[in-house]
């Protein structure tokens, strides 16, 4: 008996040394595999693989950046175009020719489905845009045929076609000059595609897994995409920079707010967009909040045509009586940016030596007296009646406004529609004066300065103040037509300039993007404008971590962040 | 055992008639065409339409319709899932697993903890430790399944970070699903990190299991206790004291074993019990099972989802039922002659 105890407690003590020597393996594993890979906890599903054919924020936050490239990526942070797939281009003097010297070494993925026998050539890039533009193109009406980009930027039109002059050299012939058509390029919505898969998808007659298994030249490739679930992607090897420091990528599809709240917090994704509760977040040290100011504008905008905002001395009386401060305290949270321009500070056309804005009732009153409207009047306001990211709630923003203006001795009716409604009416114009937002598409400052408030823009519909100015025009057009960026900055901050004199609308705020990250992950996501990056993600492992703690830089450039928006 | 078999499968087959009577009977009181409710072909051409009406023999009368129904639902095909337009049978039977995986678990988790305590309860019968379990089961019996939910992901996975709350493996693990049963499949699986991933799938499946377990294991306690009491009481137990044995010996080889054979009659009641304490705790532990996915159907306004999914889940609750049976006249050979055993 004393025996078979004694074997009973060999066997226990063994079993027990081998478990702790198990989990001691494990540990070690784990940490490597979590270590290597990054989840990120995505608000919604892509519509498809291919950003060429939408343009929902979801999908291009998932597409655009991972998978593809582009001839020529915009750097946000030092506001220049500079070279992606091709390493160099050429614009002629005229400004009708602009020719791309491609990179020589680039592959696209080699996934379970296809694999790339050459590399990446001019055949590629001329496939990928005849794609979108060619009504002919066999691969055309694949997925629709709908190109909502390429459509509203009418780059069909000022694209007159693409020659191969060698393999790795293409020329673009404009039909007129466009400045801003290599910002076009730059965008999200210009993606590369293989030829040569395209190729490989005809014979196999299955044209439509073209924009469902993507191949690209991006960082990532996918690996996996489960509907409403996960999309899982992996590094690409031979990606054409420095591969990507992370061997996987994944994205947690958790369309519910608090969903991705608790995931963050228990430490289940790396990454959350659009969080919500930022003071929950901002209470845990390992966590961050970050934002970044979205290319956008909220504004009051008046109609020029109808008295008594035909009088330049009324608008501006009402852009002194209005406390902007108040507005973002109440509307945004104080989440959002004062707009003193119509550009947001971080486009490059911004002009640092505009004077800010003063709100000063006083000046406002002897204003409306010099006017005529010494008694003051009454008007109506239209409030935007639904949420968008530029404005998240205008009647409460109308509502102040209102309460602003009494003080002048105006009185404020507050009027709203069902947005299809509103947006008709506008047209028609209809209206006194309104509440709306703009979105930018691209990061050229000429995408805020023209469809907002150009005269051609009126007929567009884009532009409900019916202000036409020719100086203003003439301005605009001018900084179009030249390639010299300095040049064009002083032409935006003439046009700025008019802009302040004539207040056709009051710019109110630039609103930010959120996102909430581990303070383990170390590089930039979140862009001004366009969908978000993961090719400088990398994770810290937690020994490291603890270090980078008190040392590293860019935990204190986030908290600097941080303090910014709470 | 052959008579006991056979009036097990006479009684599950006219369960099953009745059960997919009343499904068939939803298709006609669910808004909408018949036809379109029960094929879920909302998308359908019109001469699609006219073979679907032929395959189901919508022109004949209603016998001919069921029988018609009937047929299909032994071949397998359930119809298309109204919201996704894919093969319902191969949503189920990719979901089911993960729902008979939870529910296994927390079946486990709720005899392992409710019969040992029901039995200290009885043996400690009328003294403090009785009165102490008795009155924690009915606090667990009375917590509401999606509170406790809540409750458990807010303290362990918020607070403490112990468990992850969501879903039912990390998703950095990629795990080939083979049998469905998540387990099972990391074990088959080549993965180089198998072990991490059994570890991981242990730490999720730890929460929504204990969750489910609370209610089932209260009643586990009290079915322990009275069985247990009720032994002790029996006339062989007292003939083995008047013998001498020790107490212990009376209960490990004479009290347990009788007792747990009154119990395990009432597992297979509890497991419908558990599957419905599932549906609610995989929407809230976001587990990719069938009970998530009948609930978002019915959110959906998904007919022929709702109803077939209805009719493969009661299913397979009576199929336990059955199994608990025969476990049960295994190890009982007086149920076996028992002439009223329709339960």
């Amino acid at each position: 008996m004393a025996a078979l105890q004694m074997n009973y407690y060999k066997i226990i003590t063994l079993s027990l040394l081998s478990l702790l020597l198990l989990t001691a393996c494990i540990e070690e594993g784990k940490l490597s595999l979590s270590e290597r890979s990054v989840i990120y906890c995505a608000e919604g599903s892509p519509e498809t693989f291919n950003p060429q054919l939408i343009t929902s924020s979801t999908t291009i936050d998932a597409t655009s950046n991972q998978l593809y490239d582009r001839l020529i990526t915009y750097q946000s942070d030092v506001n220049t175009l500079s070279p992606a797939l091709a390493k160099s281009w050429h614009v002629t003097p005229d400004g009708k020719k602009i020719t791309f010297y491609l990179r020589k070494n680039v592959v696209f993925h080699h996934t379970d489905f296809f694999t790339p026998s050459r590399f990446l050539n001019a055949d590629d890039v001329i496939f990928s845009f005849n794609r979108a533009l060619d009504a002919e193109h066999p691969y055309h009406i694949v997925s629709g045929g709908n190109y909502p980009f390429f459509q509203n930027m009418g780059l069909s039109d000022l694209i007159e076609n693409i020659e191969k002059i060698n393999d790795y050299t293409i020329r673009f012939h404009l039909s007129h000059a466009d400045n801003s058509f290599l910002h076009k390029l730059a965008t999200d919505f210009a993606i590369i595609l293989s030829a040569e898969y395209a190729e490989q998808l005809t014979k196999q007659k299955a044209k439509s897994d073209i924009d469902t298994h993507p191949v690209g030249t991006g960082p990532f490739k996918l690996k996996e995409y489960r509907v409403g679930s996960l999309i899982r992607f992996y590094r690409h090897e031979q990606y054409w920079r420095e591969p990507v420091k992370i061997e996987q990528l994944v994205f947690d599809i958790t369309p519910s707010n608090t969903g991705r709240l608790t995931k963050l917090l228990a430490k289940e994704c790396d990454i959350a967009a659009y969080p919500i509760a930022h003071e929950e977040i901002t209470q845990h040290n390992d966590l961050l909040l970050e934002a970044v100011t979205s290319l956008n504008v909220g504004y009051l905008g008046f109609n020029v045509n109808k008295a008594p905002f035909d009088n330049k001395l009324v608008r501006q009386a009402i852009s002194y009586a209005i406390n902007k401060e108040t507005l973002l305290e109440a509307v945004y949270q104080g989440k959002a940016e004062i707009a003193n321009s119509l550009i947001p500070e971080t486009s490059w056309a911004f002009d640092q030596t505009l004077p800010k804005q003063e709100f000063n009732p006083a000046l406002a009153k002897t204003l409306l007296t010099l006017a005529g409207y010494a008694e003051g009047f009454t008007m109506d306001l239209w409030a935007l009646p639904i949420q968008r990211p530029y404005n998240p709630n205008a009647i409460t923003m109308a509502k102040i406004i209102q309460s602003n203006l009494k003080r002048i001795d105006i009185k404020v009716n507050i009027i709203s529609y069902q947005w299809s409604t509103f947006l008709q009416r506008l047209k028609q114009g209809k209206h006194q004066s309104f509440l709306l937002g703009w979105s930018a598409q691209h990061a050229d400052p000429n995408n805020f300065f023209s469809p907002i408030l150009s005269c051609s823009a009126i007929q567009a519909g884009t532009n409900s103040t019916f202000w036409c100015n020719q100086k203003y025009d003439a301005i605009i057009k001018k900084a179009l037509q030249t390639t010299n960026i300095n040049q064009r900055k002083k032409y935006y901050a003439q046009a700025t300039a008019i802009l302040t004199q004539e207040v056709p609308l009051i710019p109110i705020a630039h609103t930010k993007r959120f996102q909430a990250r581990g303070n383990n992950i170390m590089g930039n996501i979140l862009a001004p404008f366009g969908g978000i990056n993961f090719y400088q993600v990398s994770k810290l492992n937690l020994t490291k971590k603890k270090k980078l703690d008190t040392h590293s830089p860019q935990r204190i450039l986030s908290n600097i962040n941080n303090t910014g928006v709470n | 055992m052959l008579v006991f078999t056979l009036r097990r499968l006479s009684l599950f087959t006219f369960t099953m008639l009745l059960l997919t009577l009343l499904s068939f009977s939803l298709n006609f009181l669910f808004p909408g065409e018949t036809i379109i409710n029960l094929t879920g072909a909302i998308n359908a051409t019109p001469n699609q339409l006219i073979e679907l009406n032929d395959a189901y023999q919508t022109h004949r009368n209603i016998f001919w319709q069921y029988l018609a129904y009937l047929s299909h639902i032994i071949n397998g095909d359930l119809g298309l899932s109204m919201a996704s337009q894919s093969e319902i049978s191969t949503e189920i039977v990719n979901l089911l697993p993960a729902t008979i995986e939870l529910s296994l678990v927390a079946l486990l988790i709720a005899m392992f903890i409710g019969v040992p305590l029901g039995f200290i309860a009885a043996i400690k019968h009328n003294k403090f430790t009785d009165n102490l379990i008795l009155s924690v089961s009915m606090l667990g019996y009375s917590i509401p399944v999606f509170w406790l939910g809540l409750l458990a992901i807010l303290t362990f996975s918020i607070s403490l970070g112990w468990f992850p709350s969501a879903g039912q493996i990390s998703l950095l693990f990629e795990i080939e699903p083979v049998t469905g049963i998540q387990f099972i499949d990391i074990l088959l699986s080549q993965s180089p990190y198998k072990w991490q991933a059994f570890i991981d799938a242990t730490a999720h499946i730890i929460l929504p299991a204990c969750v489910i377990a609370v209610a089932p294991a209260t009643i586990f306690i009290r079915l322990a206790r009275t069985s247990m009491i009720e032994v002790l009481e029996t006339s062989y137990i007292r003939a083995a004291r008047a013998k001498g044995l020790t107490f212990q010996q009376i209960i490990f080889r004479h009290a347990i074993r009788n007792s747990l054979i009154k119990i395990i009659r009432h597992v297979g009641l509890q497991f419908a019990n558990l599957v419905t304490l599932a549906m609610v705790t995989e929407v809230i532990f976001s587990w990719p099972g069938i009970g998530r996915w009948l609930i978002e159907s019915i959110y959906q306004r998904d007919y022929t989802a709702i109803e077939s999914g209805l009719l493969v889940l009661s299913c397979f609750i009576f199929i336990v039922h059955i199994l608990t049976d025969f476990i049960y006249a295994a190890l009982n050979p007086l149920a076996r002659g028992n002439k009223h055993g329709a339960r």
